[in-house]
């Protein structure tokens, strides 16, 4: 099994109601589906269902929080690590992917174009957690060649929204013609 | 002292919209539905093809008519938009917002006692400018039974021997109508009969959600007799960057470039170049926005419906225009009330002409979010009104 054919069949997006549902849930993932039908206009059963497909397709994977918890008091620490790794035969990348993802510290994994072969995003609560993962966990394991570990200092936007604190506060007069 | 003032403008009232604002403004954390612009900002890389230009010390004069990249750009816009064809250089003037469009327009062919058909309710500016041109405004009241859409009759009704413009205002401010290709066709007839001229204000041309917004100059013959008029406030979300533009015959087109170029000179040279990045790769950023003015088209109207608020289907702009005439008030007593119980502004009909009344205007250029809590007010306040 190679790299790209890891998805069996495509969800076909037929009548637009599904790409309109996953466009409006991918920025507000709390639309009730009672909101959802009726920006729609179509009944809510019918959204129900095209939820349910898609989440048993695996389309929609989950629904997470986007946190920016330097606004809190917990510490997290961010750090994105190329790694340059050898591939296997029959499996590729794929299985020294499932090696590394499986690690709870890994929030995400891409595999890459370029100098290098696999971008991990780890998250921690200290430096020292990252960088014990890093020497101990990650660069340790067979197949893999080199890293390199970059920290994160400060996050702008994530999932196409702005991290910051200031709210944008609407300029336009309350009536206009 | 003499009088400083004109008799003309003195007798022209100001903005309905105005005196409600100035209430609403003393009102604090009402919350609104009385907007006539996008909530979007305008998208990024427009906003920063303007910071482009400042950088780069473009900070003079356009030619009069405006940038000809512009105008050319336009020319290609309207064509595969509307199959609309035009010279870029005699056919194109590049105005401050379609306000100004409208008013050079007007200006342009109006003479004293000239009669200029507009069909109410409408966007505000039409009459006074008639009326500050020595023209005078015959009133054309469109219905509700009609979908608020001008009909073959009604034209025919209004029509005198000085009748010499028409004003479509469609896709419509206030109600939301539209005019579909076979409602157009039966105005066109009278047109090229009577041999009108037609002044089309299609500055909500990108917001039909119901096929294609079809433009009257397309039609055969109209083309000659019709003055275009655009912008990119409403399908851009560009209403601060004051930019518009008109286009028609080269007859016609000359004589208002003389109204633009004594009065203005020429449009923000900044929002011009902003414009032409519009116009190459905006296509995307309104279809986007369309499409979420479509999403909270649908939630107003559902609840509308959930409660009991008798509305038309509106199918073009970003505003709905339903009936309160079962409460018992004007539109501006209901408006009122709406404001001083719940803190919701909205916008009487009476604003947009005589005919609005009975009605508000309710724009749709809100988050769902907003609308919702909005909305939850309106019903609160039908359910003590419905009671009493």
């Amino acid at each position: 099994m190679s790299v790209f054919d890891m998805q069996e069949k495509y969800v076909c997006m037929e009548g637009n109601m599904k790409k309109q549902i996953l466009d409006a849930i991918s920025k507000n993932s709390r639309f009730s589906t009672e909101d959802l039908a009726a920006m729609l206009a179509v009944e809510e059963e019918a959204v129900k269902k095209e939820i349910k497909e898609m989440e048993d397709a695996n389309v929609i994977c989950g629904y997470p929080t986007l946190i920016d918890w330097d606004q809190t008091d917990c510490e997290k620490v961010t750090a994105v690590i190329e790694v340059k790794v050898t591939p296997q035969r029959d499996m590729g990348f794929n299985k020294i992917a499932e090696r590394i993802y499986r690690f709870e510290e890994v929030e995400s994994l891409y595999l890459m174009s370029g100098g290098f072969d696999l971008m991990v995003n780890i998250q921690g609560k200290s430096m020292k957690e990252v960088a014990r993962f890093v020497s101990e966990k990650l660069s340790t394991l067979e197949y893999v060649n080199s890293t390199a570990t970059y920290f994160v200092l400060k996050k702008y936007k994530e999932h196409g929204l702005v991290m910051s604190k200031e709210q944008h506060e609407s300029e336009r007069m309350l009536i206009t013609p | 002292m003499r009088d400083p003032l004109s008799n003309k403008i003195k007798k022209i009232e100001p903005s309905g919209i105005r005196k409600f604002f100035d209430i609403v403004s003393e009102m604090k954390d009402a919350i609104s539905l009385g907007v006539g612009e996008p909530d979007f900002d305008t998208p990024w890389h427009i906003r920063e093809e303007g910071i482009y230009s400042l950088e780069h010390g473009r900070t003079f004069y356009t030619s009069n008519a405006g940038l000809k990249e512009l105008r050319s750009e336009i020319t290609k816009y309207l064509e595969r938009r509307f199959g609309l064809r035009y010279d870029p250089l005699h056919e194109v003037l590049i105005t401050v917002g379609g306000s100004e469009a409208i008013d050079g327009a007007i200006r342009a062919m109006i003479d004293p006692g000239d009669e200029v058909i507009v069909p109410q309710p409408c966007f505000v500016s039409y009459e006074p400018c008639v009326v500050l041109a020595g023209g005078v405004p015959v009133v054309i009241e469109l219905k509700e039974e009609d979908e608020f859409k001008l009909t073959k009759q009604q034209l025919l009704d209004a029509i005198t021997e000085k009748t010499k413009i028409l004003v479509m205002p469609f896709p419509n401010n206030p109600t939301g109508a539209v005019m579909t290709k076979e409602d157009l066709q039966d105005i066109v007839d009278v047109v090229l009969e009577k041999d009108l001229y037609v002044i089309s204000d299609e500055i909500y041309s990108e917001l039909t959600y119901c096929g294609n917004h079809v433009s009257i100059a397309s039609f055969p013959g109209m083309l000659e007799r019709t003055i275009v008029i655009n912008g990119f406030s409403k399908s851009y979300a560009m209403t601060g960057w004051r930019l518009g533009y008109a286009c028609g015959p080269r007859m016609i087109l000359e004589q208002m470039l003389k109204i633009h170029q004594f009065a203005i000179m020429c449009a923000p040279t900044t929002s011009q170049y902003a414009a032409v990045e519009a116009l190459r790769n905006g296509d995307d950023d309104v279809e986007k926005m369309r499409e979420a003015y479509n999403q909270r088209r649908n939630y107003l109207m559902r609840s509308f419906k959930e409660m009991g608020m008798q509305c038309f289907e509106p199918f073009g702009a970003f505003y709905a225009f339903p009936s309160i005439k079962e409460f018992g008030m004007t539109s501006e007593e209901f408006a009122d009330k709406l404001l001083h119980e719940e803190k919701v502004a909205v916008v009487p009909g009476t604003a947009f002409g005589a005919s609005g009344e009975g009605f508000l205007r309710i724009s749709y250029a809100y988050s769902i979010e907003d609308l919702k809590e909005a909305l939850a007010r309106l019903q609160a306040f039908l359910d003590n009104h419905r009671r009493k």
